[in-house]
């Protein structure tokens, strides 16, 4: 056990900040640990988790992916026009808006594998793409969504948000089972040492290219479950999450260069990041100094994350 | 008459170069099943490039790779490992964050991108535990092991292919006699199962004991192939060290014994890489530093720099003790320390700035100087003819050679009373070379101190009035005058001396 905590223990001291924020929070929240307060949080956390999953994958494998919040924002749109009717014809929605999130993906991998263009100018240039294509759907902010489906995906289920659910579905169901085939061990080859991986027979170019398209399946994932948060479409939502879904996975311990990290610690960095929030929201802190705060902690946090620099005896190791 | 039988692998008319370089030059080479093959050679004979070729890193630029008699393009390791060649690399393959398990699986005959079963790894195990690893955890992470513990990981990864033809490039090198005899007996193993058995090491004893064939290489050829046994060390070390090109390198000047003293190391030590390690540099004397790659001393010339933390030991400068904490430090007038870097590339140079920008790095901080004055480094650059379309244009513009030209200039304009040079010939043609070499020369003659570093024992010889060879962290040998022969440069190197005894007891 305490050996299982040490090599995971940027998922452990993750948990660890989230358990004690989330007490604070329901302690001082006004109602109290209800189903009703529960349910707003995991709704919230869900959708910045599932942004910040798409970010995970990016990143991993050294990466970036600045169109995280553009593929919500598009699949989002899509999603306006598609999730209301008939049962069949919702179901094929739902199917092609996640369909949609994953085609963005490929397509950022294809330029990025073949184009050999750093991720970070790729990603830029399509998310202004997707975030157009959006606003061609959606000038303005509108569209329905079926309210039956809607409340079913975010309301509770014997009283435990289906949020919550659907979070632990998503790690039990898809991560562990994932991590234990050769994508999921090849998207850690290949952001630790791509030359080992290389080296090893590993097809680094397939990986990079699947390893984008998840992150467009769960962007288009992250942008579905908003739409059935909010009911409507809008174009405008891709800055704020493609910042916080970047901030989300640092907080959950996947580290920038690559290789390092998990899908739950992304979960859990995202879930932390929305608690903060929730908490500037009823401490009474004035509104425009809430930015200032949730900077500062993230900085702290990051900072904790990278101590182990200062440990290195090679000058030039610092750089590296 | 023809044999039946084609060989299990057959190479025809290879040839290797990058840019000017010649890595390999037509080279034909061949590996039998049921034989343990030695590949010999000093740095930079091409033994590396041959072993990527084979393992599908590398595409050659010319020849035919053939194996059981067809021919084959090796594209990808990926294709290279299909048809069961295998090969342990000197630069290891593992993933520093995944643990053993994760690593063994990852390298497992059949794994795809699909679910990972876990047949392979009893064998894995079963590996380890002959090969005396079996304290290394299946759950550790590859970054927390040891370098031994990490070879002997890559020997069960590689075992664990089944191979036909098993490259063990320096596999070795890490491991403790025991273990390497373990090793030994696990390859034998393997070999009389029909598998091929690629070996290369620097050390002889090793070879002795396992090779049934030894070829040479030198020079991106290959010189020699023969049984085992039918030349003794003498005979191979003559082969691997070929003709002598003396008239590269200018005329040694006598070094009187009463020159100040311009730099003196007492007891230098660093981690584990870095022990005890004392030297002195007269005015006018250069001193070689000679050993295998990584036996400390790079990282010796790197704490004498600035770069390192946590050093111990003594450093004095013209009979002055200074701590020197930083480059910034060790450039200053007082000390006057100039050091020119092994990566060029990395560490020597901003490859996107232009060549006049990059010459100016060095002396922009030195109070007593003024970077922007062309008459710095202009004599430094005519000496060493640098060729440029202009020095505006980045540096990354110019061939290696020329490069290596700006790095220089760039430490001359300070004028250092003592220069330190990371192997700075290394990947260099041979006009270059020269000019190298002559400068060199000639700042000693005015009295410059000057410590080189260098995997080219040549240089050890022809330019050093004095050569310590590092082995593990440690000075070995501190030879001068007449004791500068290769034979006893390469005999320190591999610190036979030592290992002589090691066998006896």
């Amino acid at each position: 056990m305490l050996n299982y905590m040490r090599s995971n223990r940027r998922e452990v001291i993750a948990g660890f900040v989230l358990v004690t924020l989330l007490a604070t929070y329901l302690g001082t929240h006004p109602r109290g640990a209800s189903t009703y307060v529960m349910t707003i949080w995991a709704n919230q956390c869900l959708i910045l988790g599932l942004a910040a999953c798409a970010q995970f994958f990016a990143v991993v494998v050294r990466g970036i992916d600045l169109s995280v919040g553009a593929v919500m924002a598009l699949t989002n749109c899509i999603a306006s026009y598609l999730l209301d009717g008939s049962a069949l014809g919702i179901a094929f929605g739902m199917v092609a808006v996640v369909a949609a999130g994953a085609f963005c993906g490929l397509v950022n991998g294809l330029i990025i594998v073949f184009g050999r263009i750093q991720p970070i100018v790729v990603t830029l240039a399509t998310a202004s793409i997707f975030v157009g294509l959006a606003l061609l759907l959606r000038p303005t902010p509108g569209g329905a969504v079926n309210y039956d489906l809607a409340d079913a995906m975010t309301l509770d289920l014997l009283g435990i948000p289906t949020a919550l659910i659907l979070t632990t579905i998503a790690v039990v169901g898809f991560w562990l089972p994932f991590r234990r085939t050769g994508l999921g061990l090849g998207l850690y080859a290949l952001g630790s040492s791509e030359q080992a991986a290389f080296q090893s027979g590993i097809d680094t170019r397939f990986i990079r290219l699947a390893a984008f398209t998840l992150a467009g399946l769960f962007g288009g994932l992250a942008g579905l479950f908003y739409s059935f948060v909010t009911t409507t479409g809008d174009a405008g939502i891709a800055a704020g999450f493609t910042l916080n879904s970047i901030a989300a996975v640092v907080l959950g311990g996947v580290l920038l260069r690559g290789g390092v990290g998990t899908l739950v610690g992304a979960l859990a960095g995202a879930f932390i990041l929305k608690t903060i929030a929730s908490l500037m929201f009823f401490s009474g802190i004035p509104s425009l100094a809430q930015p200032l705060f949730e900077g500062l902690i993230l900085a702290a946090a990051i900072a904790i994350g990278s101590a182990d620099i200062l440990r290195a005896r090679n000058k030039l190791e610092v750089f590296g | 008459m023809f044999d039946t039988k084609p060989p299990l692998l057959e190479m025809q008319g290879i040839s290797m170069h990058f840019g000017p370089t010649k890595a390999l030059d037509s080279v034909d080479f061949t590996c039998e099943p049921g034989e343990v093959h030695a590949v010999l050679g000093e740095n930079g004979a091409g033994k590396s490039t041959l072993m990527k070729l084979i393992a599908g890193v590398l595409q050659p630029n010319h020849g035919v790779l053939r194996v059981d008699g067809k021919e084959v393009s090796l594209g990808s390791p990926k294709a290279a490992l299909r048809l069961g060649l295998v090969c342990m690399f000197q630069e290891l393959s593992l993933v520093p964050d995944l643990t053993v398990r994760e690593n063994l699986l990852l390298g497992a005959p059949g794994a795809g991108l699909g679910w990972l079963n876990s047949e392979g790894l009893s064998k894995a195990q079963e590996v380890l535990n002959r090969i005396g690893g079996e304290n290394i955890k299946m759950a550790a992470r590859v970054a927390d092991l040891t370098l031994p513990q990490r070879q002997q990981v890559e020997i069960a990864k590689a075992i664990m292919k089944k191979p036909r033809l098993l490259i063990l490039d320096e596999a070795t090198s890490a491991l403790n006699a025991s273990v390497v005899e373990k090793v030994f007996e696990l390859v034998r193993e393997e070999r009389d199962a029909g598998t091929a058995v690629l070996f290369i090491s620097h050390r002889f004893h090793e070879i002795e004991a396992l090779a049934d064939r030894v070829s040479i290489f030198r020079n991106g050829q290959r010189v020699a192939t023969f049984m085992n046994g039918e030349h003794d060390y003498g005979e191979i070390i003559d082969l691997m060290v070929g003709q002598k090109i003396e008239e590269l390198f200018p005329q040694k000047m006598p070094v009187l014994n009463d020159a100040e003293v311009v730099l003196e190391v007492l007891n230098f030590s660093w981690d584990t890489q870095v022990k005890d390690v004392s030297l002195s540099v007269r005015r006018g004397q250069i001193v070689g530093l000679g050993g295998l790659d990584g036996q400390g001393q790079a990282a010796f010339l790197m704490g004498l720099f600035g770069l390192l933390r946590k050093t111990d030991g003594m450093t004095s400068i013209a009979g002055t003790r200074i701590e020197i904490a930083s480059p910034k430090a060790a450039k200053h007038q007082n000390v006057a320390l100039a050091f020119i870097p092994e990566d060029r590339k990395t560490e020597g140079l901003i490859l996107d700035q232009s060549i006049q920008e990059n010459l100016e790095l060095a002396a922009l901080g030195r109070s007593d100087l003024d970077a922007g004055d062309a008459a710095l480094y202009a004599s430094s650059l005519e000496q060493l003819a640098l060729k440029h379309g202009g020095f505006g244009l980045p540096v990354s513009s110019l061939s290696g050679g020329n490069q290596q030209k700006v790095v220089l200039s760039k430490w001359l304009a300070l004028k250092p009373r003592c220069l330190l040079l990371a192997d700075p010939t290394r990947g260099i043609d041979v006009k270059t070379k020269t000019q190298i070499y002559a400068i060199l020369r000639q700042l000693a003659d005015q009295g410059t101190a000057i410590v080189l570093l260098s995997t080219d024992y040549e240089e050890l010889i022809q330019l050093c009035d004095e050569t310590h060879v590092f082995f593990d962290g440690a000075v070995v040998a501190s030879l001068s005058g007449d004791e500068l022969t290769p034979q006893n440069i390469i005999a320190a190197t591999l610190n036979m001396s030592a290992q002589v005894e090691a066998d006896r007891a």
